[in-house]
């Protein structure tokens, strides 16, 4: 009898601590998010950070096109169907009918999505004079920084179900640009109603889309709650409630996921890894980031002017090693200058092998058997593509010299850093860049096509054959046909060697076991419809 | 004592221009550039970027900005966040009161837990009583609070999982804020549970941020009872027979409290301090995590308009304090 009345004491102990730690779940399917971040608000034109897209146009907002979910790959959203003009100058798209928006406290739709929601979208940032352009501060830094006000010569409403853009010159990733978070479709009619009521911000802050999900309410720096919107055009999403529990430390996000207290969380912290990946109730995925890291060569100072030696240079560098001691397992040997998540990736291309041996001869072959004197220019800061840039110097500095070839390293404070390689005064230096669109052209055309020479393009590799393959590709919206010359391209970069490509960062994801069908966006996003929980 | 209140008021205003200022400068001196962190890594051309320093006023030399921001402040506008474009003062005043609850939670826990502690130990002075307290409220005073707090979040929420991890109130209940204090929240909406699950999100955080206050009390109240212990009238007291329980807590503590008293109040400034990074740790929406998310997003109105905020408060609180001792105690008043 007491030892019954001992069980039942302890059983309610424990059931009043449970019942403290976890209250009991709605019997709807609730995926709980431990964000880490508050947004900077809910539209997505306004900012540029990953933490305001995640809270905004990953789950409230559809674009004309969009990325498959978990691929670089462009598929139709809210355009079913889009023509290009045989010069490359018009875009006309076709719209998606049936398309409802939100209803919230303030607005309720009276018709479904059309024209003047697209009109309205891109015409808010295009045009100076736009009533809604000084809206909420104005700025509307990824269409500027995209070029955009430069591409776009007009937009034009063709009918309710048709828009054309008209640019200033043919530039096929423009589609891509489409599917980017600034080109989220907002309201029109919900933009006029709240001009008329006098708070034109309100559309920045209570968001109105037609996404899978609806925002319900935020409370700031806490938490962001939404709820699946049943009416989307894509189908009801297969949770009912998505909630962003906003944790900003990595440390503590971990225990709530270990906790049972999220589903999702993202940037783990990489001393925790191990402990994840060991974790019987934890599915850690991981996927190579929309990045790459490299190591590029001054093409137009000498002795880099000469091919032989920056495959020499190339070979003699331990890239093993540098994977080992810079990234730590967070990242994966480079070969291409675009990461392997992006279409038209070559597969094919052979990297330059790690041979001292063969460099030194290879050296001595171009003219320099004593080897020479240069400098390695190390970036001030973090990158995910090169998380410790003065280590990775030294370790390249290292690699050199059994060659012969002695390097110094230099670094200056960022700003000055990324002026002074723009304008060529190094020998070799450090970089990386991150996609923004996943088209090739994003990396391709930026960081080695001769209009950046001076530019983004700071190893000043200006290779007519290279240019062509570029340029043509540019002008072409066969996605086959690009894909063909990108490739092309990238055995030629591979061939004239302008830069030693280093790795692509990883990205990883922890997640509970329950979570069902979650995929790593490339773009370093968190998108949640699609994703189910087991019950 | 009106002339007191005055001179205590003209004291005020030196440090509050003292505080305008090194807030103003010392932000300005973080290396990074809140207009190139707000344009992210894609950087900004340079005809855009200089268009977006006409429009935050850094074109304007620095005397001219600090004076601009000065007549903003004495007309109670505190300016607007760069990053949400919402004025400062509106998102303090959203945040404010979640701080203040896990204030009052940490300093009631520093009293509740620190007084007795310290009675003991001045009671048992020299035992192993008086040993073992003095040294837990010692590591209870070094422990960092970030390394103290995930230490908690481990042990009680994700061994045990008595408590849980982080937040103010469990995801899972909806409650619309009306004060902002979570406990009187989740009370006036009458669902079931919130309130526990409210309190039991408390827990944890309030002994995080309420070690420290309970290691200086706890070590305050020790040594003032000691003195009073020693007095004359204790002495009397017990002579007359009175039972040890009230010459204790009636006769000793009463007396031995007050320095207690001026120090609790001087953990005002502490807790604030200490409830950066508690929040930070415990998610917690309060002004201390909202400050450093300004501080990494280079968010100048809201750093300044925030530590403003906190610098005011400290000074009102002082100056409360300062006037109230000059109630109970004439001769503070007339001393100059």
């Amino acid at each position: 009898m007491k030892a019954n009345f001992v069980k039942v004491a302890i059983g309610a102990g424990l059931l009043a601590a449970t019942a403290l730690a976890a209250p009991t779940a709605a019997s709807a399917k609730t995926m709980v998010y431990c964000s880490e971040g508050s947004p900077e608000g809910f539209n997505p034109s306004l900012y540029t950070s990953g933490t305001t897209f995640d809270a905004s146009s990953r789950q409230v907002f559809n674009r004309l096109v969009q990325f498959k979910r978990g691929t670089t790959t462009i598929v139709p959203g809210l355009a079913t169907s889009w023509d290009v003009a045989a010069d490359g100058l018009e875009y006309t798209f076709n719209l998606r009918k049936g398309v409802k928006f939100h209803t919230t406290g303030d607005f309720a739709p009276t018709r479904d999505f059309n024209a003047d929601d697209v009109v309205f979208t891109f015409m808010r940032q295009f045009d100076k004079n736009h009533p809604y352009h000084g809206v909420s501060g104005g700025s509307y830094e990824y269409f500027n920084g995209m070029s955009m006000p430069d591409l776009i010569k007009d937009i034009v409403k063709v009918d309710d179900y048709t828009v054309k853009f008209v640019l200033n010159r043919p530039e096929a990733p423009f589609i891509a640009n489409m599917a980017m978070d600034f080109a989220s479709v907002l309201s029109a009619e919900y933009a006029d109603k709240m001009m008329e009521a006098g708070t034109p911000e309100t559309v920045d802050l209570n968001p109105v889309g037609t996404g899978p999900f609806q925002l319900v309410q935020y409370q700031k720096d806490a938490v962001i709650r939404y709820k699946a919107f049943p009416e989307y055009w894509e189908g009801k999403a297969a949770i009912d409630n998505l909630i962003f529990a906003i944790t900003p430390d990595s440390t503590v996000r971990y225990q709530k996921l270990k906790a049972g207290e999220c589903h999702v969380m993202p940037y783990p912290n990489p001393a925790d890894l191990t402990a994840m990946d060991a974790d019987a109730d934890i599915n850690l995925l991981s996927q190579e980031g929309l990045n790459v890291g490299y190591l590029g060569y001054n093409t137009e100072k000498e002795p880099f002017t000469n091919v032989k030696v920056r495959k020499a240079l190339n070979m003699a560098i331990n890239k093993d090693a540098i994977i080992e001691g810079v990234y730590q397992g967070a990242g994966s040997a480079a070969k291409n200058p675009i990461p392997p998540t992006i279409w038209s990736y070559n597969n094919d291309t052979v990297d330059d092998k790690y041979d001292p041996e063969a460099a030194k001869a290879m050296l001595a072959e171009a003219g320099y058997p004593e080897g020479f004197t240069t400098d390695i220019w190390a970036m001030p800061v973090q990158r995910p593509y090169n998380p410790n840039a003065r280590r990775m110097a030294e370790l390249i500095q290292a690699d050199w010299a059994k060659i012969g070839v002695n390097a110094e390293i230099v670094s200056y404070e960022w700003g000055e850093y990324l002026d002074r390689t723009k304008k060529g005064e190094q020998g070799t230096f450090m970089l990386g860049w991150t996609g923004d669109n996943g088209d090739p052209d994003n990396f391709l055309a930026v960081l080695l096509g001769c209009d950046g020479v001076g530019g983004s393009n700071r190893a000043r590799f200006c290779n007519d054959e290279f240019e062509q393959l570029i340029q043509q590709a540019k002008t072409t919206s066969d996605v086959l046909e690009r894909t063909r010359l990108y490739e092309e391209a990238q055995v030629v970069f591979k061939r004239e060697a302008p830069w030693a490509t280093i790795a692509h960062s990883i990205v990883f994801e922890p997640i509970r076991n329950e979570v069902v069908d979650y995929k790593i966006d490339p773009f370093g996003g968190h998108i949640f419809y699609g994703v189910d929980i087991k019950e | 004592m009106l002339g007191f209140l005055f001179r205590r008021l003209g004291d005020i205003i030196p440090t509050f221009f003292g505080v305008t200022l090194l807030v103003f400068f010392l932000i300005r001196l973080i290396p990074g550039d809140p207009i190139l962190m707000l344009a992210g890594e894609r950087g900004v051309d340079p005809a855009r970027y200089a268009e977006l320093q006409a429009q935050y006023g850094f074109d304007q030399p620095i005397i001219v900005q600090y004076f601009d921001y000065l007549m903003g402040v004495f007309q109670g506008d505190l300016g607007k966040s760069f990053v949400t474009k919402k004025p400062v003062l509106d998102e303090f005043l959203t945040l404010f009161p979640a701080t203040v609850e896990l204030s009052i939670m940490g300093i009631l826990f520093a009293i509740g837990i620190g007084v007795p502690l310290g009675v003991l130990a001045a009671i048992k002075r020299g035992t192993w009583v008086d040993h073992l307290t003095m040294s837990v409220s010692l590591t209870g005073y070094s422990m960092p609070i970030f390394w103290w707090a995930l230490l908690l979040i481990m042990f009680f929420s994700t061994s045990l999982g008595w408590t849980p991890v982080s937040g103010r109130l469990s995801v899972f209940y909806f409650i619309e804020p009306t004060t902002g204090f979570m406990l009187i929240d989740t009370l006036i909406s009458g669902e079931k549970g919130a309130f526990t699950s409210a309190l039991s999100h408390l827990i944890l955080p309030t002994i995080a941020l309420g070690t420290i206050p309970m290691a200086v009390i706890a070590r305050m109240t020790r040594s003032s009872m000691l003195e009073v212990l020693g007095e004359e009238y204790i002495r009397v007291a017990r002579a007359k027979g009175l039972s040890p329980l009230r010459v204790i807590m009636v006769h000793a503590l009463r007396n031995a409290l007050i320095p207690v008293i001026t120090v609790i109040g001087l953990q005002v400034g502490v807790l604030l301090a200490g409830a950066i990074l508690t929040e930070t740790i415990f998610s917690w929406p309060g002004i201390g995590k909202w400050i450093v998310e300004a501080m990494n997003r280079r968010d100048y109105p809201t750093i300044q308009g925030g530590i403003l905020m906190i610098a005011f408060l400290v000074m009102s609180v002082n100056l409360i304090v300062d006037v109230l001792y000059g109630i109970i105690n004439p001769r503070i008043r007339h001393k100059r």
